[in-house]
């Protein structure tokens, strides 16, 4: 008798095989815990050692948003310029920079973490998703500083606010699918994460970020059809839509259709595209 | 081999092979290598062949030695059995997901012994819960009571590895693989890991200890595994095999 029919007849199950998705989900759902602890306990690490440790996660963006308003707002002219101006800018340099720090650092999770993956086993996916949830628990404090602003330059909060859940819960999700794909692309090619930095930059450059795409397009219709269906213009024109008032503000009831399927669909993509090559993580070549 | 039927299979090894693709500089490709040697990367990879064909068959409550010289495929084995490491040819049964003793990746340095007690725990499957109850009896085995709070890189090496082993130990395995692990700490820790890597025998199962220390193989095992170069040279009682491996 082969050694293939004793394991069989012993009830044994081959080790090293990619489990069904049903199962591997279920297992990622059981590791929640160490996920989140992960994600909190990497935040706590990094600043740490910093004198004002946690006040870093506010005043990198406010500081880059400063930057960028600085020398955007001088350089553009009025004509791209929206009213509210600083809040505009505010709201468009956060939510860009959770969404790029999720694309660029989520991209080395599997890769960064060569030993952890080679020495535990756990579902690998749980690196990426403790990346997304340390940018989702720094993002959180940034929408409070958002809020914040928005506020000390005359917008009176309102009922509609609440709708940033919704707005942050989506956003993330998109984010997570999008980091489940640069992961594993990442694994396959390393010289992936020399060229995420310039992709990333090429969406803060065009996504309107410091500058507003419907006025400096406003001729160009196809432009502006792009900029209709490009979802982080869209979390972002959401955004400024809820906390904002003024007729330029108003929310496009669409955009909420269309970044609900970016945000699903991304992260159907991810999570399959992620599982497909989970013996592939720990190799070594 | 002559197996007693009666006893219960856990780990299966079927003529299993390992091989490796690495650069025959030796060095991993790293980012910045890939991107300069892109186009001669596929011409400088050599394949290495770990495991040449090992087939055994690991029952309950075996404690199995693995000994061999440097470089012989002990390890690749052993991150075989875990599932680490694919095989290229065979396949390997368990029982139930065999486990590694080490929990060293997942800790970060700046952050306390405690932080770290809580995830390391979560990193090897443990519940909060269950790591809230076993937590004094982790600090306590790894004698760092009053170092708890401080961060893990102000202790010294001896102190990271018996907080590493006592977290790992914290976690129930059916089937364990201890890679060298027992030559962590001083004479007295060495001792109560020895202690405590036969307690977890008793519980659990069947351990694998891969070692260089005849001693604590012969104090451990009941059955070794000699590999030599990918090969397995033989499969039996202790004190056949040691004698046999110190003879070549």
């Amino acid at each position: 008798m082969s050694l293939a029919e004793d394991a069989a007849r012993a009830g044994l199950h081959k080790v090293g095989g990619r489990p069904p998705l049903g199962h591997y989900l279920s297992d990622v759902w059981r590791r929640r815990e160490f996920v989140y602890s992960l994600a909190r306990f990497r935040i706590e690490a990094e600043n740490g050692r910093n004198r004002l440790g946690m006040g870093w996660v506010v005043l990198k963006p406010l500081i880059n948003a400063g930057v960028y308003g600085t020398i955007f707002g001088i350089l553009l002219g009025s004509n791209a310029r929206p009213a509210h101006f600083v809040e505009f800018l505010i709201i468009g340099v956060f939510m860009f920079e959770f969404f790029s720090t999720c694309f660029t650092t989520g991209s080395k999770s599997i890769t960064s973490n060569a030993a952890l993956v080679q020495s535990l086993s756990f579902p690998r996916m749980a690196l990426p998703l403790a990346l997304v949830t340390q940018r989702l628990l720094q993002f959180v404090p940034m929408v409070v500083i958002m809020l914040v602003i928005v506020t000390a330059f005359g917008t009176v909060p309102k009922p509609a606010w609440l709708l940033l859940v919704p707005l942050v819960v989506l956003f993330t999700v998109f984010n997570a699918g999008l980091t489940l794909i640069t992961a594993r692309l990442t694994v396959h090619f390393r010289d992936l994460t020399q060229l995420l930095p310039f992709i990333s930059r090429f969406f803060f450059y065009t996504s309107g970020v410091f500058f507003s795409v419907e006025k400096r397009f406003q001729e160009h219709p196809t432009v502006l059809k792009i900029a209709d269906f490009q979802p982080i213009h869209e979390f972002m024109s959401l955004g400024r839509g809820l906390l904002l008032d003024g007729t330029y503000y108003a929310v496009k009831a669409e955009y909420w259709l269309y970044s609900g399927v970016w945000a699903v669909g991304t992260l159907i993509i991810g999570v399959l595209f992620f599982w497909a090559a989970e013996e592939r993580y720990g190799r070594t070549d | 081999m002559a197996a007693p039927t009666d006893r219960k299979p856990v780990v299966i090894a079927d003529d299993v092979h390992v091989e490796y693709r690495v650069l025959a500089t030796g060095k991993r490709a790293t980012a910045a290598d890939s991107a300069r040697k892109i186009l001669q990367r596929s011409r400088k990879t050599r394949t290495v062949h770990a495991l040449k064909g090992v087939s055994f068959t690991a029952y309950e409550n075996d404690s199995i030695g693995v000994i061999g010289s440097n470089g012989s495929g002990k390890s690749t084995l052993m991150r075989a059995i875990v599932g680490l490491t694919p095989t290229s040819q065979g396949s390997i049964y368990a029982a139930s997901r065999p486990s590694m003793l080490g929990v060293g990746a997942a800790l970060i340095k700046d952050l306390s012994g405690e932080r770290n007690v809580i995830l390391g725990g979560l990193a090897l499957g443990l519940t909060l819960e269950e790591i809230h109850e076993k937590y004094d009896e982790i600090v306590e085995f790894a004698g760092l009571r009053k170092f708890i709070e401080l961060p893990m890189r102000t202790y010294s090496s001896g102190m990271t590895a018996r907080l590493k082993f006592a977290i790992a130990t914290a976690r129930q395995h059916e089937i364990l693989i201890v890679d060298e692990a027992l030559a962590v700490g001083d004479k007295t820790f060495r001792d109560r890991s020895e202690a405590k890597i036969r307690e977890i025998r008793d519980n659990a199962g069947t351990v694998f200890l891969v070692s260089h220390s005849m001693r604590s193989i012969a104090d451990t095992c009941n059955r070794v595994l000699w590999i030599n170069q990918g090969d397995l040279m033989m499969d039996g009682p202790t004190d056949e095999v040691i004698a046999a491996y110190e003879a070549s």
